[in-house]
């Protein structure tokens, strides 16, 4: 057993972030008030609360989360799915890796943002232009994730499945396809936030709704307030996604021992 | 009566390590054969050539006759890293290799609570591989390879990792097992007084590339116990015999470690 230094309370933790936050907004909106922050730059905390207030009664923030949800969700899915399949295929075969392989770390090393334009261009201000921009930094983050999965496994494990009589399947199934699962379902989150920073980049460059384009809006009208209005829900939205994914991957993985 | 040989088998690896040279082998059937030898003598090397997870350089290797072309049917192994699945719990790392020969219903079902309780694990069959101790995913290990009832086992260096009562333990559980069975087993470690304990017959191979250096009989008779026997006269008289031949061999392998190091 390995000895451990008593963690942190988790309530005075969480009491000293709170007490750190309202302190900040407070500081903030006294600034403000005080008239040493410009509010037509900085905004003000007060501000942005009655923006946000005025959003959820026109019902544009539910519009607005759904709408981007929707395209982070469909951009995880098709870029998860496209990753897997070609880390599957790419280490399964030493020809097709040793080919294939470079290629996509070097079209990983695009700046993605760049081709958001291009994706507008091409599939218009629609669903579609925002789930390619999600797809294309998800499939990275996922095939590297999974072709290191399946490169990495333990070769013992592999050996002693083959003496028990695995044929080329089994082995993909009970040993190469979970241990890939670990790394997949590690790089979840980092997945599931470049999905969603595709969809809101996007957005951001043409759309008629989501959190992406209401930023965007703001701020062609100079309105401060409703810049960081939009900024705060992407948080907010963010930190549930955060909290969902933790307890997913604690169940997926059961078998791992807890991380100290 | 043979049913492992290995003729004029010489193993090089891609990067030109050659493991074994010419080694000439035959070990009959049920006999429990140790193989000892410095590190790097290829003794982990034949045991992947016989169950066919490497191929020769050159030579053949036969079981029952045939020779080895794929993964040899009916061999058991026991590899000296934990080799059990991660992610499967202590039931579906024992069941696996049922599953894979497509044994299933209820007499898989019966054969892994049997052999679960056999190496003494009751009460663990929903446990994962790391909430268990070293010494029980060993006993994992042999239960996963004995379920299926291989008729040759092949262990390489298996206790190395464990401490000195639990290898012990295991040693004496080992026997046990085995004497019910009649299984042939080759056991590579590089602890000779493991070897003379448990084996009834050992091979001292050279360092590497290795060689069979000396093949010795070991009386002791049976069932032994694994803790006494050691202290037989005849077990100290069988050590220092062997040690003369090893002790040359540790010596060569150490010298070249040294001067290529």
């Amino acid at each position: 057993m390995r000895e451990r230094t008593q963690p942190a309370n988790r309530w005075l933790v969480l009491a000293m972030q709170v007490a750190l936050i309202v302190g900040s907004l407070l500081a903030w909106e006294f600034g403000v008030r005080a008239g040493k922050i410009d509010p037509f730059f900085f905004s003000a905390p007060s501000q942005i609360g009655v923006t946000i207030g005025g959003w959820w009664q026109h019902g544009y923030i539910l519009r607005d989360v759904a709408v981007t949800m929707e395209e982070t969700v469909f951009g995880l899915l098709l870029g998860g799915g496209i990753g897997i399949v070609l880390a599957i295929l790419l280490a399964s075969n030493r020809w097709l890796g040793a080919i294939f392989v470079p290629f996509l770390v070097l079209f990983n090393s695009i700046p993605r943002v760049t081709l958001v334009p291009l994706f507008i261009l091409w599939f218009g201000f629609t669903l579609w232009s925002k789930v390619v921009s999600a797809v294309v930094l998800v499939v990275f983050v996922v095939f590297f994730a999974t072709y290191d999965g399946i490169k990495d496994v333990d070769p013992t494990l592999v050996a002693n499945v083959r003496v028990m009589g695995a044929k080329r399947l089994d082995v993909m199934r009970h040993v190469l396809i979970p241990s890939a699962l670990t790394w997949i379902f590690s790089s979840l989150r980092s997945a599931v936030g470049f999905s969603l920073i595709g969809a809101v980049v996007a957005e951001y460059f043409g759309a008629q709704a989501g959190v992406g384009y209401r930023i965007q809006y703001s701020e062609a009208q100079l309105n401060t307030s409703g810049v960081f209005g939009g900024l705060f829900i992407l948080m907010v939205l963010v930190f549930i996604i955060n909290l969902f994914l933790q307890r997913l991957q604690r169940r997926l993985l059961v078998w791992k021992p807890v991380d100290p | 009566m043979t049913i492992i040989s290995l003729a004029g088998v010489t193993k090089t690896f891609d990067s030109g390590y050659t493991a074994l040279r010419d080694v000439n082998l035959d070990v009959a059937p049920e006999r429990f054969v140790a193989l000892v030898g410095p590190s790097g003598c290829g003794k982990s090397t034949t045991l992947s050539l016989i169950s066919g997870l490497d191929r020769p350089t050159s030579g053949t290797i036969s079981v029952r006759g045939s020779a080895v072309g794929g993964i040899t049917e009916g061999v058991g192994f026991l590899f000296q890293r934990d080799a059990l699945l991660p992610w499967k719990t202590v039931r579906d790392n024992v069941l696996l290799p049922l599953q894979l020969r497509g044994v299933g219903g209820e007499e898989a079902r019966s054969r892994v609570a049997e052999w679960i309780g056999r190496v003494g694990l009751r009460g663990f069959e929903q446990s994962f591989p790391y909430q268990l101790s070293g010494g029980m995913r060993k006993r994992v290990a042999l239960a996963q390879t004995l379920v299926y009832n291989p008729e040759i086992l092949l262990m390489d260096e298996p206790f190395a990792a464990l401490d000195v009562q639990t290898r012990n333990l295991m040693e004496a559980e080992l026997l046990t097992l085995w004497q019910g069975s009649r299984k042939t087993v080759i056991f590579v470690t590089h602890d000779l007084e493991e070897a003379i304990a448990l084996a009834d017959e050992v091979v001292v191979m050279t360092a590497g590339p290795g060689r069979v250096k000396a093949r010795y009989d070991v009386t002791l008779p049976r069932p032994r116990d694994i803790e006494q026997v050691r202290f037989d006269p005849r077990f100290t008289e069988l050590y220092s015999r062997m040690w003369n031949d090893l002790r040359d061999e540790v010596l060569e392998s150490y010298a070249r470690a040294n001067a290529a190091g």
